[in-house]
């Protein structure tokens, strides 16, 4: 498990190039391009299980999407930051992808430190040191464990039927 | 205890009494937008939609514009799957090529009302909140939800009142208050919040309290929103929308803020967004001098009839600097005939500027007007994201109509209240 550190304000401009939006829609299309204007390497090396660390706002700017399927299709298993953009967080829950806010807890990550993350418990290991987080509401959680909107969308249709 | 104009909306509709701040509110939007995209959303559902159809032809208004008209076979395709799409479910709110930018055409059709809620899986839906509707952005994948169930969730925001007072100098405009806030909040400064706006609000026509809800989500802001007045009833009664078509909403008067700001907006003073983030923001008077490549004057920001009229003003029997490239990119068809008819589209051509099809064209780095490595560009937009048009390697600066105007004249950056207007030199 690799952890990938970023600073503050990473756009979705830098995690996908909107030049690529009307081209790219497929996690197969879009993986070969992620993070291309902020970190070259990100996207040959990123095995799954890994994390990113980071920093306030992190998402901010167009409400694409593509940064989140490709991130959940290559395996990446949480974003931990100081905070995320609200159209990139409810994308996240969309497409099943784990979040945790926690300050304390991007502070505290140096390079190496072992990294454990319980996001049932709310609890993130950082280092030898534990913080909490706070976790989902129900109605919220509800779609992330449904596997995303969309199969939670087919659940909710099938009932009315 | 009053509540806010968020709070006022999210508890109407979602059928409850009152609401707080964080709390998960179950909502029927009244229109969904979305643009080139909607053949990526429709690809997501394909079998759902033969089963289960489009849950209202009502509720999605869909607009071709981000790459318009097609730049290759792949953007083509996906436009015609989207009119197939309209055709197959009877959709009523369909805009093809040409048209204009989704977020001019959801408000210059009327779509966007007082009181209203409106998503769409473009980020600057935020802009609908200049005529005091409940708009914000979303993702594809909601999106396609939306288009089958009808239904979605919201967390009742925190609010932010932004009192606003005096008026706005020459050469001074809307986009240079909005940068201003942008530069002194942070692009995470209304994170998750909805901003807003209050005070002396009468002096801001709607294409004003629009470049400044547009780039709400600059701050971070879930929506950013202004009340409903005597200016906001004349703009829609123009548009064929009524009084007695819609319900205003406002805060009440001891409605609670997460955070309070005043600006005095006869203090403010031309500014520009330095790369590469928007809330880089200094004075004009301290970079004057910088060169630019290309000027870009238009998009969903600052494409309307006064901004291509501000810049009308400064560039009447006047030329283009050699070596600079200005594109104009009208909002929508309907401003582009009301520039034509009224001579402004001429004098910005005969001056030398490049006229653009409506719609996004640069602004997002698809088409008409990529950038070079090393380039720069002075742009009326409200991202100037690295990569943004095209090029990481190129560096984009945003601004006002007025100064870009200005800048064009020399192709170095220009405070507009500095250029002497030919009828006051004669």
């Amino acid at each position: 498990m690799k952890v990938w550190k970023y600073g503050d304000d990473i756009n979705t401009d830098m995690l996908f190039p909107g030049k690529y939006t009307y081209t790219c829609s497929t996690p197969e299309e879009i993986k070969p391009h992620l993070l291309e204007d902020l970190d070259p390497e990100f996207a040959e090396q990123v095995a799954p299980g890994d994390l990113l660390i980071v920093g306030k706002n992190f998402g901010c700017g167009s409400s694409r999407e593509q940064p989140v399927v490709g991130l959940k299709a290559a395996g990446v298993e949480a974003i931990v930051a100081r905070s995320f953009a609200r159209i990139f967080y409810r994308a996240a829950i969309n497409q099943g992808l784990v979040l945790v806010e926690c300050p304390a807890a991007v502070d505290a990550y140096e390079p190496g430190a072992e990294v454990l993350l319980d996001p049932r418990a709310g609890e993130i290991r950082v280092g030898g040191e534990t913080f909490q987080f706070p976790k989902l509401p129900a109605e919220i959680l509800a779609i992330r464990d449904a596997g995303g909107l969309l199969p939670y969308t087919r659940a909710k249709l099938a009932e009315q039927r | 205890m009053g509540m806010t104009f968020a709070e006022q909306v999210l508890a109407r509709r979602s059928g409850q009494g009152t609401v707080v701040p964080g709390q998960i509110v179950i909502v029927r939007p009244d229109h969904l937008l979305t643009h080139d995209n909607t053949a990526a959303i429709i690809g997501k559902i394909g079998a759902d939609l033969d089963t289960h159809g489009v849950v209202d032809p009502r509720l999605p208004v869909i607009v071709l514009d981000h790459v318009t008209p097609a730049a290759n076979e792949k953007t083509a395709t996906g436009h015609q799957q989207v009119r197939a799409f309209v055709a197959r479910f009877g959709l009523e709110n369909f805009y093809d090529v040409g048209s204009g930018i989704c977020h001019q055409i959801v408000v210059e059709r009327g779509h966007a009302q007082p009181g209203r809620i409106l998503v769409g899986s473009d980020s600057h839906t935020c802009s609908y909140g200049a005529v005091g509707a409940f708009a914000t952005g979303i993702d594809r994948t909601e999106a396609a939800a939306l288009l089958l169930r009808g239904e979605t969730w919201l967390r009742v925001p925190e609010s932010i009142r932004v009192t606003l007072r005096g008026e706005l100098p020459a050469g001074v405009s809307a986009k240079d208050l909005v940068l201003r806030i942008i530069g002194d909040i942070g692009a995470d400064g209304a994170s998750y919040a909805a901003v807003e706006f209050h005070g002396d609000v009468a002096a801001l026509s709607i294409e004003d309290r629009f470049t400044i809800a547009n780039m709400g989500v600059e701050m971070g802001a879930k929506i950013a929103v202004f009340p409903v007045d005597a200016v906001t009833r004349e703009y829609l009664a123009g548009i064929g929308v009524e009084e007695g078509d819609y319900e205003a909403v406002w805060a009440d008067a001891d409605a609670r803020y997460a955070r309070e700001l005043a600006y005095d907006l006869a203090a403010l003073e031309p500014v520009v967004a330095c790369p590469h983030k928007v809330d880089n923001v200094k004075p004009v008077s301290e970079l004057a001098g910088i060169e630019f490549d290309q000027l870009l004057l238009g998009t969903c920001t600052n494409g309307r009839l006064s901004d291509l009229k501000a810049a009308a003003v400064l560039l009447d029997g006047r030329d283009v600097a050699p070596g600079v490239r200005l594109l104009v990119l009208p909002a929508s068809r309907d401003v582009l005939n009301a520039a034509l008819e009224r001579g402004v589209i001429e004098i910005l051509t005969r001056a030398g500027a490049v006229l653009l099809p409506p719609g996004c064209g640069p602004c997002l780095g698809a088409h008409q007007g990529v950038l070079a490595p090393g380039e720069k560009c002075l742009s009326t937009a409200n991202r100037n994201f690295k990569g943004r048009m095209g090029c990481k390697e190129a560096e984009i600066y945003l601004a006002s109509p007025e100064t870009v105007a200005a800048t064009a004249l020399s192709g170095r950056l220009t405070d507009p209240r500095t250029v002497v207007l030919q009828e006051d030199a004669q």
